[in-house]
């Protein structure tokens, strides 16, 4: 590390790598920004999907995509390297820190001994930045920390070099060339549009707003389900929704906010900033969802699937109209 | 969401930790801010966290009466299941379901283990017993 780096408190692990690696390099972008830029929102149900037993649902793009779209949309040159073993991938990380580089990993979250016991578990796409080393440890900027952190060598390559669904490979990033400055306006029309049609017009069940309504279906059929499962099941939906990087409500007030920004871009887009406050309505149904099937879980009383489903199907009709407005606000920009 | 509505609930899951989440500030801008918690959010982790471990005591007791392996115990104890595992060791599910039968397992090959403890972060000679319980002096 060369110059001084700033850690930033961020909602989401690959949006906040994004946004403090561009930042230290010289081109100032929010967290918001970088994750609105990367048409990073979207929703997918994938019941043939397993993780732990339960179907994949992401309230978000895949992995990496927020990397890859900021490399396009914004003409930053980024390196990404990944190695065929541990000790490769190990070398190569220090030899990049030596030259003072900061540099993006990608890594299981339960082999982060700094995390705490209570959110480890096997996931294997957390985002990080290494900023330095000493002779036994890297500091970490790990986005969804407070603070800078310290990791062993040993620990820090066995967490990216993990095997399985999403395996890292030791993944490393980081950018050779950076624009000072980018003119933000096509590149936030761009993402938005594709954001909208992503989400309003997949044909398929399984993405956008008909994959919502696919979850919401099979909540209704948990009725027919075993209990336990059932359970597990809606729990499941939360925990993808709010505790793995802040999820579903917490990703549509990350987008409320890259609007918010995109809104005084232009001027203090009037259709912008309406469509910031729309979703920042969806992020609190989103909650409300959240907070109906926690007192479901707890409650004695027999589960009302009906009821949770139809909740989930007033989200998607709110969510529906935030992307019509995003929408009417492209037309004016064609 | 408001600012002054974003819970603070000092979630024990989160550890002493705080979340950014994104809220509307008093000037009507959107910005990161700290929370210590959600009730919400803490009741499905907790249920999660309960799961993973009825898993590992379910199987502790397997594995003391003789049922299963020590290394079926690890892989819950560590919060793996058997698909997780096979990934973890590019090894075949029904392969390692041979090797939870505790009379295989005995005569595990030195090079077999050698993945399985690489992959569970756990060492050969821990592996292939039950560690203690403070519950069973």
């Amino acid at each position: 590390m060369h110059k001084e780096f700033h850690h930033t408190h961020s909602a989401h692990c690959e949006s906040g790598v994004m946004s403090s690696m561009l930042r230290y390099y010289g081109l100032n972008l929010s967290e918001p920004m970088v994750f609105g830029l990367a048409s990073a929102l979207t929703f997918a149900y994938l019941p043939f999907v397993k993780m732990g037993g339960m179907p994949l649902i992401a309230y978000r793009s895949f992995p990496k995509s927020i990397i890859k779209n900021i490399r396009k949309n914004l003409n930053v040159k980024m390196k990404l390297e990944t190695f065929s073993n541990k000790e490769k991938g190990e070398k190569r990380l220090n030899e990049l820190l030596q030259e003072g580089k900061i540099v993006g990993a990608q890594t299981s979250v339960y082999w982060l001994p700094y995390f705490p016991e209570e959110m480890r578990f096997h996931f294997n796409a957390h985002n990080l930045l290494v900023i330095a080393k000493d002779d036994k440890d890297y500091t970490i900027s790990d986005p969804v920390f407070e603070e800078t952190v310290k990791c062993d060598f040993a620990a820090l390559t066995k967490a990216r070099f993990v095997k399985g669904v999403m395996a890292p490979k030791g993944l490393l990033y980081y950018p050779i060339d950076v624009p000072k400055s980018v003119d933000l306006k096509p590149v936030i029309v761009k993402a938005i549009k594709k954001v909208a049609k992503l989400m309003l017009k997949t044909p398929v069940p399984i993405a956008g707003i008909k994959g919502i309504r696919s979850l919401a279906k099979a909540i209704e059929k948990l009725e027919t389900k075993e209990k336990r499962y059932a359970k597990l099941f809606l729990g499941h939906i939360v925990r993808m929704q709010e505790e793995i990087g802040t999820g579903g409500a917490g990703f549509r007030y990350i987008y409320a906010s890259f609007l918010k920004e995109s809104s005084e871009i232009f001027d203090n887009n009037k259709i912008l900033s309406e469509a910031s406050e729309m979703f920042l309505e969806v992020g609190d149904e989103y909650r409300e969802f959240a907070l109906m099937i926690a007192k479901a879980l707890k409650s004695k009383k027999e589960i009302n699937f009906k009821a949770i489903a139809q909740k989930l199907n007033s989200v998607a009709d709110e969510e529906t109209l935030a992307y019509k407005k995003l929408l009417e606000f492209v037309k004016e920009y064609k | 969401m408001d600012i002054n509505a974003v819970p603070q609930d000092d979630s024990t899951t989160y550890a002493n930790n705080k979340k950014a989440i994104y809220a509307r500030d008093e000037d009507g801008n959107i910005r990161a801010v700290s929370s210590s918690g959600w009730e919400a959010e803490e009741t499905v982790t907790k249920q999660a966290l309960h799961d993973l471990q009825e898993h590992a005591s379910e199987a502790y007791n397997d594995v003391k009466r003789g049922l299963k392996s020590p290394l079926y115990f690890h892989m819950y104890n560590i919060r793996m299941d058997l698909q997780v595992l096979a990934e973890s060791t590019g090894f075949f599910k029904w392969s390692i379901k041979k090797d939870f039968c505790p009379e295989k397992f005995a005569k595990i090959s030195q090079k077999r283990l050698a993945i399985y403890a690489d992959a569970m972060g756990i060492k050969e000679e821990d592996l292939q017993i039950l560690p203690k319980k403070d519950t069973d002096a």
